[in-house]
C-alpha cells in the first residue's frame, strides 16, 4: 500500500444559500481544490452526501458531480454514511490511492439542506438513526443525544454549562472563520435561555441546518511536488468502525465505542497517542457529541471532558485545540460534507494557513467524523510533509 | 405507513414478540436472524414480559413531522426486565417527576397517523408505575 497525501482543499461558505444549487456548491469547492493542488486532470472521485433524495430529490449524485465537475467519463462514486459520509468518502478516496489503482483523486462531499421545510430537514436527519424502532416511536435526532446527555450528566455529573461552554468555544472559534454560517460570539447564558430542542439541549446546543460542500485532493505521498504544487499533508492514520444503529442496543449509552474503535486503529496505523495530536477537529453535531467523542478519542478520562471544556484546554492556546474551524456548531453541518470540511481545516492548520485561529507549530492533526448516534465513525490522522 | 410494512411490525408492536437464542438464550427484540452475542440462527418466539425501567428520558419539543400535534411528548430507553432494549413514548406522567431507574409498564397506544385518510399508527408506550 502506497502513503497518501492530500495536496488541494476548499470549502464553500456555509450557511442558507439560496441562490445555489446542489450541484454548483459542489462544483464549486471540486473547482477550488484543483486549483489549489494545481493538479490538470483527475482519475477518480468520491463524493459524500447524506440524502440527495429527501433534502433536493436527487440521487444519481457520482454520475451527475463528475458530468458538472467538467470530468465525465472518470468514475465517480456516492458514499453515504449518514452524517459521516464526507468522513468515509475522504477513507474510500485514500484506499484508492493507497492500492495504486488512482494517482489523482477527488475527495468532495456536498449537502444542500435549507430548500425544505423544517420538520422535513428533522425528518431526513431521523432516518440516521432505526427508523423501524426509534423514528417510529417519535424520537428525534437531537432526542437522541438528548438522552446520551441525561445519561452523562447522571452518572458524571457533567452540567448544563459545560454542554454550553463547548458551544461557546465553538462560536468563538467560528468567529475567525470566513466561512462560518453563524461566526458571532455566544454567551453561556445565551446558551441556557435559549429555546429548549429536547432536554436538556437548547437550540445553542445543537449545529445547525446547513448548505455547504468540500473537497480535497489526494495523491500518493512520494508524488508531492510532481503532480501538484502544493506542500503535502500526509495521511498517517485512517480508522473506521460501527457500532449498533439504535442507541437503545448500546451496552453503554455514556460511551461511543466506535469511535473509541475507530481512534485506536487511526493512532495504531499512525503510531502516535492522543497527546500527539496538536489539532483536532471532532464531530460535535451536539455539544454533548463532542464531550463523548474527545473521551472515546482519549484525551480525557471518561467523564472528566466536560470540566476540562469548562477549563478552557480545548480553546486554541488550550492543552488541545478542538474545532478550531467553529466545529459544526459554528462554521455549520451540511451533512455530506462535514467529514470533507474537517480535513480542510487541519490540512490548512498544517500547511500554517489559518490566519486568526491558526495553532502555532502545529504539525499533527486529527478529524473524527460520525454517523448517527455513534453507529459509524472513522478517524482521520495527519501530518505535515 | 406501507400496509405491508405495518403488517410485518404487527407481532412486535402488538404482542411483544421477541426471539430468543436457543444457544445462549439472548433475548432480541426486534427478532434478528443471527445472533449478535453468539452468532447463533435459531431462535424461539416468546413475548416479553410488559415491564421495565427506564435508562434514560428526554423532552420532545420540535417534533417530526408524524408527531407534529403531539409535542412536547416524552420520550425514554427503557430496558425490558426480559433483557431487550426499546425507546418509546413515555406517557399518562409530568416530565418534572420523571427519573433514571423509574419502573414502568408498556401499553398498547396510538402512536401517529398518516394523515387523515391514512393508517393509524399502533404500538407500545411506557406507563409509570
Amino acid at each position: 500500500m502506497r502513503d497518501v497525501a492530500i495536496i488541494g482543499v476548499h470549502v464553500t461558505k456555509c450557511g442558507e444559500i439560496w441562490n445555489k444549487s446542489f450541484r454548483d456548491l459542489f462544483v464549486e469547492a471540486g473547482l477550488g481544490a484543483i486549483k489549489d493542488a494545481g493538479v490538470d486532470h483527475i482519475d477518480s472521485m468520491y463524493i459524500g452526501c447524506m440524502s440527495g433524495g429527501l433534502f433536493v430529490g436527487q440521487e444519481h449524485i457520482g454520475a451527475l458531480m463528475a458530468d458538472y465537475l467538467g470530468q465525465a467519463p472518470v468514475p465517480a462514486t456516492r458514499v453515504e454514511s449518514a452524517c459521516a459520509s464526507g468522513g468515509v468518502a475522504l477513507r474510500t478516496g485514500m484506499l484508492d490511492v493507497a492500492s495504486g489503482h488512482s494517482d489523482i483523486v477527488l475527495v468532495g462531499g456536498v449537502e444542500k439542506m435549507t430548500d425544505i421545510g423544517g420538520d422535513e430537514a428533522t425528518y431526513a436527519l431521523a432516518t440516521a438513526a432505526d427508523q423501524e424502532w426509534e423514528g417510529f416511536n417519535g424520537v428525534t435526532f437531537p432526542g437522541l443525544y438528548a438522552m446520551m446527555a441525561v445519561a452523562h450528566m447522571h452518572r458524571y455529573g457533567t452540567t448544563p454549562q459545560q454542554l454550553a461552554s463547548v458551544a461557546v468555544k465553538n462560536h468563538d472559534n467560528g468567529s475567525l472563520n470566513p466561512v462560518a454560517q453563524f461566526p458571532m460570539k455566544i454567551t453561556i447564558d445565551a446558551v441556557l435561555n435559549s429555546v429548549l430542542v429536547a432536554d436538556p439541549l437548547h437550540i445553542l446546543d445543537c449545529s445547525p441546518v446547513t448548505d455547504g460542500a468540500a473537497a480535497a485532493i489526494l495523491v500518493p505521498a512520494d508524488r508531492v511536488g510532481k503532480l501538484g504544487k502544493k506542500q503535502g499533508v500526509k495521511i498517517i492514520g485512517s480508522g473506521h468502525a460501527t457500532d449498533t444503529i439504535a442507541l437503545h442496543s448500546r451496552k453503554d449509552l455514556c460511551a461511543l465505542e466506535a469511535v473509541s474503535k475507530s481512534a485506536a486503529i487511526a493512532y495504531a496505523m499512525a503510531g502516535k497517542k492522543p497527546t500527539d495530536m496538536d489539532v483536532c477537529e471532532v464531530h460535535d453535531c451536539f455539544t454533548i457529541a463532542e464531550i463523548m467523542a474527545m473521551e472515546a478519542l482519549g484525551f480525557f478520562e471518561k467523564g472528566k471532558a466536560g470540566r476540562a471544556v469548562e477549563a478552557g484546554d480545548t480553546r486554541i492556546g488550550g492543552k488541545i485545540p478542538i474545532n478550531t474551524s467553529g466545529g459544526l456548531k459554528s462554521k455549520g453541518h451540511p451533512v455530506g460534507a462535514s467529514g470533507v470540511s474537517q480535513a480542510v481545516e487541519i490540512v490548512e492548520q498544517l500547511r500554517g494557513e489559518s490566519g486568526a485561529r491558526q495553532v502555532k507549530g502545529a504539525k499533527v492533526g486529527m478529524t473524527q467524523n460520525m454517523g448517527g448516534t455513534g453507529a459509524s465513525s472513522v478517524v482521520h490522522i495527519m501530518e505535515a510533509m | 405507513m406501507p400496509t405491508a410494512r405495518g403488517w410485518r411490525e404487527y407481532p412486535q408492536r402488538y404482542r411483544y414478540e421477541a426471539a430468543v437464542c436457543k444457544k445462549c438464550n439472548k433475548w432480541h427484540f426486534p427478532p434478528r436472524l443471527i445472533c449478535d452475542e453468539c452468532k447463533g440462527q435459531e431462535f424461539e418466539t416468546k413475548a416479553m414480559k410488559r415491564s421495565g425501567k427506564i435508562l434514560t428520558y428526554t423532552t420532545i419539543r420540535v417534533p417530526p413531522a408524524p408527531f407534529k400535534d403531539q409535542a412536547p411528548y416524552l420520550v425514554a430507553v427503557v430496558e425490558m426486565d426480559d433483557g431487550p432494549r426499546l425507546t418509546m413514548m413515555v406517557t399518562d406522567y409530568r416530565d418534572k417527576e420523571l427519573k433514571i431507574g423509574q419502573r414502568v409498564k408498556l401499553e398498547f397506544r396510538r402512536l401517529s397517523d398518516d394523515g387523515d385518510a391514512g393508517t393509524i399508527n399502533y404500538g407500545y408506550k411506557a406507563v409509570p408505575v
